[in-house]
């Protein structure tokens, strides 16, 4: 700590012993087994890392894994708002109720989601017959894998967006009203724009979560090689053969990745701060 | 006045500004038909169809399930797992959330950074990173075999890969409480003649302590739920190393559907309840977060 910066000494104690142990605990935990990962990947040659990710097997997963969460990611925040504005902007029977519920996908275990879903959407499940009677397979198909997406990422963009619209002031609408702005016009040009770095923000934490999502989409994916195999699961079969390197190079694919969307999410946040102060 | 009995008694700026602030009636009730049906078939009917999967033979069948020996180990081994990684994370995001948000420093939003990693980090991913660590094959395994260390494929290396799942929860919980509640009232206590330790337990821990239960609630949530981190480092060795989301996935796969739905039965409420708490907690939170303003 520099004193010269602080004009007022923090005269609270423990700074040195409790940033030491957060460091130390940190890289333990974290940062030293995250090394390992890239460490492993280290050891491959350029050409093998590449012969690895670029085989039709790890490419097929990637693939699946990143469109799916993407269209997933697309359908949560089309559906998260439709969600939120019921819930901020309308009254409803059980209202509070489904506000609370919301949340489940964060709290209920994967994999108790992975064997409902499948269960649900199975040939004679409650949902699966209808949809098999009208010609749509859903359980063991990519289409299966696309739903568990879909449940996995309700509650991000519902519950970014839900605060934002909740505090956004009445008198802003009113006032855009009074100048002659019709409904659809107070939406697009007033609501929306105040909404979107919070939609954003939720539409990039689904897409992260999805890309990653293992125990609910296994279940109910069918798992076949090239069409219904995400990345996770590939890296748990290289890992079952032995195939370690392979298995960490998948990975570190996937990690760059989400490290990126991690990244812009920051950056969406950054910029939607100076806008608000530069009003 | 009313809008619905006299429209036509309105001015027309009035009238329009009535219109502009809200949907048509059609319009709502497309909207809320819409987020209804939504929620319905993506959380209420796969809620529903563990229970009723659960007990589709009867409670006998249902309670004989969940008394199976291995049923028993699996939630013993999961409350152990649970007890564990809460523990650890609880004292770490105190300790962190002290350092951080007590204090000024250079460095500070990378710090929040690395200890949020966890969450963008794949759980798959998570298990594999202690596999590439302590497994046979892997940097430090030939060492702990040498000296007959087993993590990976027992107990350690399960509640290792639940700490790292979990490490964030406590952590970024109470950094922005106590940012926000400042330090004065310990400058007070300090000034007064209090130790460093006497004034963190009698000033600082009753001033976070809904943050706390809110961090744990969640964080155990999670820790006993885990799956795809816990699956890669298991070795499912039955009756040792299944937590209870292993066993639904063993149970399912073997088409013991009854069985594999009452154990998910049981996660199920794990789950409810700690909605219900979440719930009732946020009220407190809310209320130390106005303290001192």
């Amino acid at each position: 700590m520099t004193g010269g910066q602080l004009e007022q000494r923090n005269v609270l104690p423990g700074f040195g012993l409790t940033m030491g142990l957060t460091l130390t605990w940190l890289s333990i935990i974290v940062l030293i087994p995250l090394a390992a990962l890239f460490l492993k990947t280290s050891e491959l040659s350029l050409t093998e890392f590449f012969g690895i990710i670029g085989s039709r097997r790890t490419l097929s997963a990637l693939k699946l894994s990143f469109g799916l969460a993407l269209a997933a990611a697309v359908i949560n925040f089309i559906m998260g708002m439709i969600v939120v504005w019921a819930l901020v902007r309308y009254d409803f029977p059980l209202r509070r109720l489904f506000d609370a519920i919301v949340d489940l996908p964060f709290a209920l275990p994967t994999a108790v989601a992975g064997v409902a879903l499948t269960a649900l959407f199975a040939e004679k499940g409650w949902l699966g017959a209808p949809l098999a009677a009208i010609g749509i397979k859903v359980a063991f198909t990519p289409l299966g894998i696309f739903v568990a997406m879909i449940f996995i990422g309700i509650p991000f963009v519902v519950r970014t967006v839900e605060p934002v619209l909740a505090d956004l002031e009445i008198e802003i609408e009113e006032a855009a009203v009074s100048l002659g702005a019709t409904r659809w016009h107070v939406i697009t040009k007033v609501i929306v724009p105040s909404l979107m770095p919070a939609m954003l923000t939720g539409f990039a934490l689904a897409f992260a979560r999805a890309v990653g999502e293992y125990g609910s989409v296994i279940f109910i994916a069918g798992n076949l090689p090239n069409v219904s195999e995400i990345a996770p699961l590939l890296i748990v079969i290289r890992l079952s053969e032995f195939r370690y390197a392979d298995a960490a190079a998948i990975a570190v694919v996937m990690l760059v990745v989400s490290f990126l969307i991690i990244f812009a999410i920051n950056r969406i946040q950054r910029w939607s701060l100076t806008r608000a102060m530069s009003r | 006045m009313s809008l619905a009995t006299q429209p036509r008694a309105l001015p027309p700026t009035l009238r329009a500004m009535a219109d502009a602030r809200t949907e048509p009636a059609a319009v709502r009730v497309l909207i809320i038909g819409l987020a209804v049906t939504f929620l319905t078939v993506f959380i209420f009917l796969p809620l529903l169809v563990v229970f009723s999967g659960a007990l589709a033979r009867g409670i006998g069948v249902y309670l004989a399930a969940l008394a199976e020996p291995e049923a028993q180990s699996a939630i013993r081994l999961t409350v152990l797992v649970a007890a564990i990684s809460v523990g650890i994370n609880l004292v770490f995001g105190v300790i962190a959330a002290w350092a951080i948000a007590k204090f000024e420093f250079h460095g500070k939003t990378l710090l929040i950074t690395l200890i949020d990693l966890p969450f963008s980090v794949s759980p798959v991913i998570s298990g594999l990173i202690f596999v590439l660590l302590f497994g046979a094959q892997g940097v430090l395994g030939p060492w702990l075999m040498g000296h007959d260390v087993q993590i990976i494929f027992a107990v350690p290396g399960i509640a290792l890969a639940t700490t790292f799942v979990t490490f964030p929860f406590v952590a970024r919980e109470l950094i922005p409480l106590m940012q926000e509640q400042g330090t004065q009232e310990e400058e007070a206590a300090l000034s007064l003649g209090a130790s460093g330790l006497r004034t963190f337990f009698r000033v600082t821990l009753p001033n976070i302590k809904w943050g706390v239960l809110y961090g744990v609630l969640l964080c155990n949530a999670r820790a006993m739920g885990e799956f795809g981190a816990v699956s890669v480092v298991s070795g499912h060795i039955r009756g040792e190393t299944n937590t209870m989301p292993l066993l639904v996935e063993i149970l399912y796969n073997e088409y013991q559907f009854v069985a594999s739905f009452a154990v998910a039965s049981l996660l199920a409420l794990l789950a409810l309840v700690t909605l219900v708490l979440k719930t009732a907690l946020e009220g407190h939170l809310q209320g130390s977060r106005d303290h001192d303003h």
